[in-house]
């Protein structure tokens, strides 16, 4: 792992709280994800990959946009690593630099259609409102 | 004064490295009353040991000082050495300088400075101490084995066998404990009842093993050789002395739909029951929360029918108080209880089974009669899905921090028995880890996977959604990285398992320690692994950690002999360091016999010369039970005029020990 690399991942490690040397790679959190096919890397990459510093990757994943943020793999998972709070890291680390939102509040709306889910449309406005 | 000698070890570089042992042995030397100091490699060694007696007797030494490990490792070695050259051996003091200096400092400057005062703080107590002679207490030749699963009966019937009266105390109806619950057992297949049922045959016939069913053990007071327990057996309403266990009365009894316990609710009992047909004692039990007759005063069926005219709707809750010399802890232990893992739908669907219930699903004196039917509608599975670790090493409160141990083999086991007896079924296993370590055990998985065609997958389920009679399945394949989903017909949790309910009040009964979870203590995690801390008191089977049957056995045999070696003795040794009261200044108060957890002192009245005209004059005085007394301290601590003392424990020895650390 690189110096830069290093921060990286202790910066998103401080964001989300999370230590994902707890994880014990069971994939419970990848097993129980509503959104794990729209995913390109899955709840339990995630953790691996933060503990590798392969957050470059992540920072540019489809994932952090997929993510329901709908806490199951959090509520579910054996050593309570928590890993909708490291995506939730990763993304915020994406918003907080300048421009580089993902969308903008007012393309929502057109995007909405009936299947979506409650809780994708309500964490939209929390990913995107910024 | 004392002619005290110090002896530094360097504990190879245990202490060495951190510690100046040379600066430490320097410094005692100066001490007062300090005439000979040396460090030395091993101080506990022969050669160290030999060193001690030599000093000891060259330089006419009343008083030891060791510096080394903590004296729970070496104390009793080193008493034996001082009184192996003819001291008392409570003249020796141990000042730990390994757990208590080297081990947990960095800085050689520091720790060297602390090892220095704590050897200061031995000497100053040393230089206070007075030859203290333990007394003998005899030994009640009797076992008190608390639990009848196989690890009791185990442990029973060994000590028995080397000619010395046992008696079971088991809570259930009858003995057996979980095993007679289990199918097959791994990794040979052999049937559980076909090995469990003599050894329970051979635990009632054997001369010396009385069983007492139905019971529990209520109260326990003593101490090792001398324990007095109080037993309460419960009214069965049936006399055992007179019922055959023929079985008519179960038949005809009316209430029919109460829980069965043995097949763990999945079928029905009546409310006069004998559990299965192999119990010991065979004898029938009236449930009185379901008996009509208990309950409304009109039924009495039974009773009519009982030819030995054995039901006793009056029977009454019995006690019997019995002196033991030893208690063995075999409570075993039970799964955990799955209402908190509703992603698994265990509240939701009859056909997500946990493991023990799979087992009486597929044993011939089960509800279906040994053919695996699904509970909700009765039909063959086809695909079935075994979800390994629910509830075991989690870190979250649902679950416990440990790894269950027997999941791995009896899951392989239940997947091989399935793909065997139905070779149509398709069995999926999720797991996190395989965990087979064992004489034979990773072959069994391993035939499992590659005869039995039992499909492992690397990953975790995540949830169970019961969906038109299917439950459907979505879980990780971490191999694959694929999330699967599997259409199934039933689900078997692995379920983690846990101390008896019952292991936390018997420790407190005991004053046996227990861990955060609840498993009872041993003495020493490798060297001592059957006795429990509290003197007499020792540990069979799952109460001490979870471990599968060859290894319950196995513990169970050891803790027999732990126990035998303990009833061979006339005599035991007592701790002669136990409270001392001065009745010169005792005024009387009580206090101390209120505060004491053993009962250890009484008050009596005494005659006590006074000067004057009276001479004499009668005052009530504390007087402490040597042979009961633990020797914990509370009466000092409470004693409000100084009366009290714990002897080689003296107060002032403790403010000498203060004042060395504070000089």
């Amino acid at each position: 792992m690189s110096f830069e690399e290093k921060e990286m991942a202790e910066n998103i490690k401080r964001i989300s709280g999370v230590n994902p040397r707890k994880c014990m790679k069971c994939g419970k959190c990848s097993g129980t994800c509503p959104a794990y096919e729209e995913m390109d890397y899955h709840p339990h990459e995630f953790v691996a990959m933060v503990e590798k510093g392969r957050i470059d990757e992540l920072l540019a994943s489809k994932s952090i946009w997929t993510c329901l943020s709908c806490f199951a793999c959090v509520e579910r998972c054996p050593r309570s690593v928590e890993p909708a709070k490291l995506i939730e890291a990763v993304r915020l680390e994406v918003i907080r630099a300048q421009g580089a939102n993902h969308l903008k509040a007012v393309q929502i709306p057109e995007l909405l259609d009936e299947k979506l889910p409650q809780q994708a449309i309500v964490s939209a406005f929390r990913k995107y409102s910024k | 004064m004392q002619r005290i000698g110090v002896f530094v070890c360097w504990c190879g570089t245990n202490i060495a490295a951190t510690v100046d042992v040379k600066a430490v042995a320097e410094a005692a030397r100066k001490e007062p009353g300090v005439v000979f100091a040396t460090d030395y490699q091993y101080m506990c060694s022969e050669a160290g040991q030999k060193l001690i007696r030599d000093a000891i007797a060259e330089h006419k030494l009343t008083g030891v000082v060791i510096c080394s490990c903590s004296p729970r490792m070496h104390e009793a070695t080193f008493r034996k050495t001082v009184e192996a050259a003819g001291l008392n051996p409570y003249m020796l003091e141990v000042a730990n300088i390994r757990e208590q200096c080297s081990w947990i400092h960095k800085d050689r400057t520091e720790a060297t400075e602390k090892a220095v005062v704590l050897a200061r703080t031995a000497i100053a107590k040393v230089s206070l101490n007075v030859p203290l002679t333990a007394g003998e207490s005899p030994v009640t030749k009797r076992a008190l084995v608390i639990g009848g699963g196989i690890a009791g009966i185990q442990s029973a019937l060994d000590i028995a066998d080397a000619g010395y009266e046992v008696d079971i105390v088991e809570k259930q109806p009858t003995i057996g404990g979980k095993m007679t619950q289990i199918d097959k057992t791994f990794p040979t297949l052999d049937c559980a009842a076909c090995i469990l049922t003599p050894k329970m045959v051979d635990a009632a016939q054997h001369e010396k093993i009385t069983i007492y069913s139905y019971s529990e053990v209520t109260e326990v007071t003593g101490f090792v050789g001398a324990f007095k327990a109080r037993i309460k057996r419960k009214a069965r309403f049936v006399d055992e002395t007179k019922c055959t266990g023929c079985g008519e009365c179960t038949s005809k009894c009316p209430s029919k739909k109460n829980k069965n316990e043995f097949n763990l609710g999945l079928d029905n009992r009546t409310a006069i029951y004998i559990p299965f047909a192999q119990a010991v004692p065979k004898v029938a039990v009236i449930d009185a929360e379901s008996c009509i007759k208990k309950k409304t005063g009109k039924c009495g069926l039974c009773q009519k029918i009982c030819g030995a005219g054995a039901i006793d709707y009056e029977q009454k809750d019995e006690y019997i108080e019995r002196e033991y010399g030893a208690i063995v802890v075999a409570t075993g232990y039970n799964p955990i209880d799955l209402a908190k893992y509703d992603e698994y739908a265990y509240s939701q669907s009859p056909d997500v089974v946990t493991s023990l219930e799979l087992e009486r699903l597929m044993n011939a004196a089960g509800p279906t009669k040994g053919t695996l039917l699904r509970p909700s509608d009765g039909t063959h599975p086809h695909t079935i899905v075994f979800i390994q670790c629910v509830g075991s090493r989690c870190d979250d409160a649902r679950g416990k921090p440990y790894c269950s141990k027997i999941c791995c083999m009896y899951t392989a086991k239940h997947a091989m028995l399935i793909r065997e007896k139905y070779p149509d079924t398709e069995v999926h296993v999720f797991y996190i880890d395989v965990r087979t370590p064992g004489k034979n055990f990773d072959e069994f998985y391993r035939r499992a996977v590659e005869q039995y065609g039992v499909d492992y997958i690397k990953g975790m389920v995540g949830k169970v959604v019961p969906h038109d009679g299917k439950l459907l399945v979505q879980g990780s394949d971490l191999i694959a990285n694929e999330q699967v989903r599997i259409e199934a017909d039933m689900v078997v949790l692995a379920a983690a398992i846990e101390p008896d309910k019952s292991a936390r009040s018997i420790a407190t009964m005991l004053t046996a320690s227990i861990d955060t979870n609840d498993f009872f203590t041993e003495a020493h995690p490798k060297l001592r692994p059957v006795e429990s801390p509290t003197a007499g008191v020792f540990l069979s089977g799952v109460c001490q950690g979870p471990k599968d049957i060859p290894e319950t056995v196995a513990q169970a045999s050891a803790c027999a002999a732990k126990v035998i070696g303990l009833l061979a003795k006339d005599k035991l040794k007592g701790n002669p360091c136990v409270a001392h009261v001065n009745e010169e200044m005792c005024n009387g108060c009580s206090t101390c016999e209120k505060v004491c957890p053993y009962g250890a002192i009484t008050y009596q009245d005494k005659e006590f010369r006074v000067p004057g005209p009276k001479r004499t004059e009668i005052r009530r005085v504390a007087s402490v039970n040597e042979a009961v007394c633990q020797g914990c301290g509370a009466c000092t601590v409470a004693c409000m005029s100084g009366a009290m003392d714990i002897k080689g424990f003296a107060n002032k020895q403790i403010f000498a020990e203060v004042d060395a650390i504070c000089r």
